[in-house]
């Protein structure tokens, strides 16, 4: 097996991983902070590829499309909460199931209405829609390495978000022990609506760079949604540190998994059977991989609350 | 947080005779009135009501009683409808055989996922059903031997003393199952197992530090409720005539949790209503328009906003701003 | 001559004919009932849109009406699910007691809706399934298909690989029933040598592992069986990756439809498509078709639309051709089996499966005269072409 295969893996995996952690960063906070179950975070994912796709073609720049869909996607999230999403705070989680479900019913359905049923274009820009030599002999796509940038820039930034400031600091407390925060004198509501715009924005990123990569439909969020919500709870829910180390572990095992597995299979149980089961088992790999983390860290890998 | 929304004054449940027994009367009867008035197909409407709160029921005894949030319950009815399914491409036929067996299955494969998603609690519990029943899901996709993707069709239904039960039949099979299933979890609720199941919901750390089993307590109750959704796995196979895997799917357990937090978590009619509800509004919106999804998601907020504690508290409600 | 005697059996015969030619006439004007259950939600929602706009268009376009009697289509959703789509069928046919059926799009909703309704006697007019099942062992007298039969395209493609010289093709496909058959379609008729067979995940977003094994195994071409959203995303991968200077892209007709092409733009330029179908078609009837649909939705139509509209005119004729007496399931039958209409897609006719005998036609991605991104039909891959299990069926009585 070649090294360049190798290698090339590596990097997806890599930049798989950053784009969970985009998702997983936004979920685990709201969930960590507010205590709450969001399932309508996918729409926001999809929202923000929605608003990007649309203001690329209306500007004619994937750059200033990117701007607006993600400030725009920020602005619905605050309105989101403000309205709806705040009544649901002091709800008990099966309650919060409910009424996210019905938001992410309606968003699907409002974006069907407004956008039409059939899916939507996004092409990164012309500069970076081929590949890059980055070794003689190896080539990988100029838009994942912008994803790649974008990614451990986010991260890098959040980090020193959260470590470095007051509202990080705030958000810490708030995650660690909520109502000692309280009680030392953090302003709830103010706080509660910044993690959600913020949220919601890195969902707009997400989808942002994700959207030239996949197809920009209704219903987009949905199978994301599941893979963040196993990388948050593999890596520990309310800790950013978490959901870093979750996305990768994720984002590793998923593109590891599905170049290694026919291969393995293939030695060890021939081509025929390897056809049939590598897809099936791969399909499943990181809900394994889940199950095993829970299975010795019931909390996950890095739990936030104490 | 406040946990008010599933306080209760009580954890003994009563039957509501004065309410369900008319109600039940005219179920018993709706055969003869949607005859008469020519219009059969309610009862095939009525008996997929009846199986899907059977299913939502199941789901209430673990979830509304216990406090377990299991992601992963569909993954019982599609493993009880399998069951039948494949029995049947295999030439066995009778129901006594094959509905005690689908119930086995799923009582059994509930137990082996209890036992290991039981060690988790708060969302990591939900998380870790939720990716058991994705598992299986992706298991009856591949397996092309029954059908994959596309399916696994019946060659009929599952006879009794030789007999293919014709939809009415069907009906009062359906009708009789859940009301026994709403009987025995009445039961089990006020007996001391139930009481014990309800405690572990209001407060876990009282009950365990009382003596009380844990984990063979909620355990049991996981895999009873596995084996009333195998049940309803059955009747949903013998009613459609063919399994698929989409039955298993994450979106059909979360139908089900909706329709038992719309119905009434807690409560013993939970499931019941919530599932008539949930089944009758999308027949009448999906009737209106096709963006029916936008209705039905605008009312579910709505009684998630009015309504905190489902349907069935309803009642009380109105009782309560009456005082 | 006397007639009192007779006049009261005058009187009868009189009344009698009145009322057999008010009872002909209220036949005449009760509508004919089309149930039409596609998937209008959710991802595959755009291809159900499609063909419920094109089968409607064709209702319209004939003033409402089917075979001369007003036409009442009832629309319905099955969300892309078996079960919902069986229990939709149920009330369509029980309730509404339909005397047609059309609209499925996926085979897995088609194998669940088709039992119930073959059984009710209702005739069911296909605007896109077409699973080998009932093609074959399962063929039935009630199932029509005015699409294809879901191995052809994949057949054709690999006739046209095969003729294009290519010597090593790389495949990949889905790991479910649907994807396994469309690859021994292509294999049917590909003759050359096979670089690699994949099978990918359902849920699969991201094909990079895929992608590195193409740029490892460097065939010449590759084809892909990837339908709706996965294929949209292998596409734009595929050429992210710089992959499509080397190798030839090659799909089936649905993989590379209208909607695809919005969806992926400018970087699907250069890919191979079978179908039996292409907008640009000179034939009068698709001229109208094509031009109408513009007019009436304002895009272009997809291989959907025009098969849903095809289905409303093998309906017409049928009810026409069997003087709109719906009760006679054996004259419906035959009216139907011998249709005369014009197609879209040029000649028509059934095979003894009740699936067409049609020609199909390589289709390439390129920019029209007005510069938009669109199919182009180059030429014909097969004449008057069968599918592979008609010989399988034995047709059973009505």
């Amino acid at each position: 097996m070649s090294g360049i295969l190798l290698l090339e893996q590596a990097l997806n995996g890599l930049q798989l991983g950053l784009m969970l952690f985009l998702l997983a960063a936004g979920l685990t906070l709201v969930f960590g902070i507010m205590d709450m179950v969001n399932l309508a975070h996918g729409s926001l994912y999809m929202v923000g590829a929605y608003l990007i796709a649309t203001a690329t073609q209306a500007s004619g720049s994937f750059w200033w499309g990117l701007a607006a869909g993600v400030a725009g996607t920020a602005l619905f999230g605050v309105l989101l909460e403000v309205s709806v999403l705040r009544r649901l705070y002091r709800r008990d989680h099966v309650t919060q199931v409910l009424g996210t479900f019905a938001i992410l019913l309606m968003c699907n359905e409002a974006v069907r209405m407004i956008w039409g049923s059939q899916p939507l274009s996004l092409n990164p820009p012309a500069a970076l829609s081929g590949p890059v030599e980055l070794l003689p002999g190896f080539f990988y796509p100029a838009f994942r390495l912008l994803i790649i940038v974008v990614g451990l820039t986010t991260a890098v930034l959040l980090y020193l978000l959260v470590t470095r400031t007051r509202l990080g600091m705030q958000v810490r407390a708030g995650a660690s022990n909520r109502d000692m925060a309280l009680a030392m004198g953090t302003n709830v509501q103010r706080l509660f609506t910044a993690v959600f715009g913020l949220g919601a924005a890195l969902c707009a990123l997400a989808g942002g760079m994700l959207g030239p990569l996949l197809a920009v439909q209704v219903g987009m969020g949905e199978s994301i949604l599941i893979l963040a919500f196993v990388v948050i709870v593999i890596g520990g829910i309310g800790s950013i540190r978490g959901a870093l180390v979750g996305a990768l572990l994720v984002g590793m095992v998923d593109s590891g998994g599905r170049t290694l597995l026919p291969m393995v299979f293939e030695s060890l149980f021939g081509a025929a059977l390897a056809a049939d089961a590598a897809p099936a088992v791969a399909s499943i790999l990181i809900y394994v991989l889940m199950a095993a983390v829970l299975f010795f860290k019931p909390r996950g890998l890095f739990p936030a609350h104490g | 947080m406040v946990d008010s929304d599933n306080a209760r004054t009580s954890l003994h449940h009563t039957l509501h005779l004065r309410a369900a027994l008319p109600v039940f009367l005219v179920l018993l009867a709706l055969p003869h009135i949607t005859a008469a008035l020519h219009a059969e197909f309610y009862v095939t409407l009525a008996t997929r009501i009846a199986i899907f709160a059977l299913a939502a029921s199941s789901l209430n005894l673990i979830l509304g009683f216990g406090g377990l949030v299991s992601f992963g319950h569909a993954a019982f009815v599609g493993a009880g409808a399998y069951t039948v399914g494949i029995l049947m491409q295999h030439g066995t036929v009778p129901a006594a055989i094959a509905w005690p067996a689908a119930m086995l299955v799923s009582a059994g494969l509930a137990c082996l996922i209890g036992f290991i998603s039981l060690r988790t609690q708060g969302v990591y519990f939900i998380m870790i059903t939720l990716a058991f029943a994705q598992m299986l899901y992706y298991l009856a996709v591949s397996l092309k031997t029954y059908g994959g993707d596309d399916g696994l069709p019946l060659a009929g239904r599952n006879t009794w003393a030789g007999i293919a039960p014709d939809d009415t039949a069907l009906y009062y099979l359906a009708l009789g199952a859940l009301t026994l299933s709403l009987l025995f979890t009445q039961r089990l609720l006020n007996a001391r197992f139930g009481q014990v199941l309800q405690g572990l919901r209001e407060n876990p750390v009282r009950i365990q530090a009382l003596g009380f089993p844990v984990l063979r307590t909620q355990l049991t109750a996981f895999t009873l409720a596995g084996a009333m959704a195998g049940l309803a796995g059955t009747l949903l196979a013998n009613q459609g005539g063919f399994v698929s895997p989409s039955m298993m799917q994450w979106s059909q357990s979360g139908m089900l949790m909706v329709m038992v937090i719309l119905g009434g978590v807690g409560h013993l009619y939970g499931g019941v209503l919530g599932a008539a509800a949930f089944l009758l509004l999308e027949e009448v919106l999906g009737h209106t328009t096709e963006h029916w999804q936008l209705g039905l998601g605008a009312m579910l907020l709505a009684v998630v906003l009015l309504a905190p504690r489902g349907l069935a508290s309803l009642r009380s409600v109105w009782t309560r701003s009456q005082a | 001559m006397h007639l009192p005697r007779f006049a009261p059996s005058r009187l009868v015969l009189t009344a009698a004919l009145a009322a057999a030619t008010a009872g002909a006439w209220a036949q005449s004007t009760e509508p004919v009932r089309v149930g039409l259950l596609s998937t209008l939600s959710g991802p595959g929602a755009g291809l159900g849109v499609d063909i419920r706009d094109g089968f409607q268009l064709a209702v319209k376009l004939n003033g409402g009406k089917l075979g001369g009697r007003p036409a009442e289509v009832i629309v319905a959703d099955d969300q892309a699910n078996p079960e919902v789509g069986r229990q939709t069928a149920d009330r369509l046919i029980k309730r509404d007691k339909v005397d047609f059926m059309t609209g499925i799009v996926f085979s897995n909703v088609m194998l669940a809706v088709g039992t119930p309704t073959f059984a009710s006697k209702t005739f069911y007019v296909s605007a896109n399934a077409g699973p080998s099942q009932y093609a074959g062992e399962q063929c039935s007298p009630y199932f029509f298909s005015a699409s294809y039969q879901n191995d052809n395209m994949h057949e054709a493609v690999g006739k046209t690989v095969t003729d294009k010289g290519f010597k090593r093709v790389a495949l990949i496909a889905p790991n479910y029933p649907a994807g396994k058959d469309a690859l021994t379609g292509f294999k049917r008729f590909y003759k050359g040598e096979i670089a690699s067979e994949t099978y990918t995940a359902l849920n699969q977003l991201d094909y990079g592992a895929e992608l590195s094994k193409l740029r490892a195994t460097k065939p010449d071409a590759v084809y892909i069986f990837l339908p709706g959203g996965l294929g949209i995303n292998f596409i734009k991968q595929f050429v992210g990756a710089g992959l499509s200077k080397d190798i030839t892209l090659f799909g089936p007709g649905f993989s590379g439809d209208e909607d695809v092409i919005k969806a992926v733009g400018d970087p699907m330029l250069g890919m191979f498509n079978t179908s039996q179908w292409g907008h640009d078609m000179d034939n009068a009837a698709n001229k109208k078709f094509v031009a109408e649909f513009e007019k009436e939705y304002g895009r272009l139509p997809t291989l959907y639309a025009a098969q849903g509209y095809d289905a409303a005119r093998l309906m017409d004729a049928g009810v026409r051709d069997s003087k709109g007496k719906l009760d006679d399931k054996a004259a419906v039958k035959k009216a139907l089996e011998t249709a005369k209409f014009d197609s879209v897609r040029g000649a028509f006719k059934f095979n003894t499966n009740h699936f067409p005998i049609q020609d199909y036609y390589l289709r390439v991605i390129t920019r029209d005269a007005k510069g938009r991104v669109t199919n182009r039909t180059l030429g014909t891959v097969f004449k008057n072409h069968a599918d592979a299990y008609a010989a399988n069926c034995k047709m059973p009585g009505l």
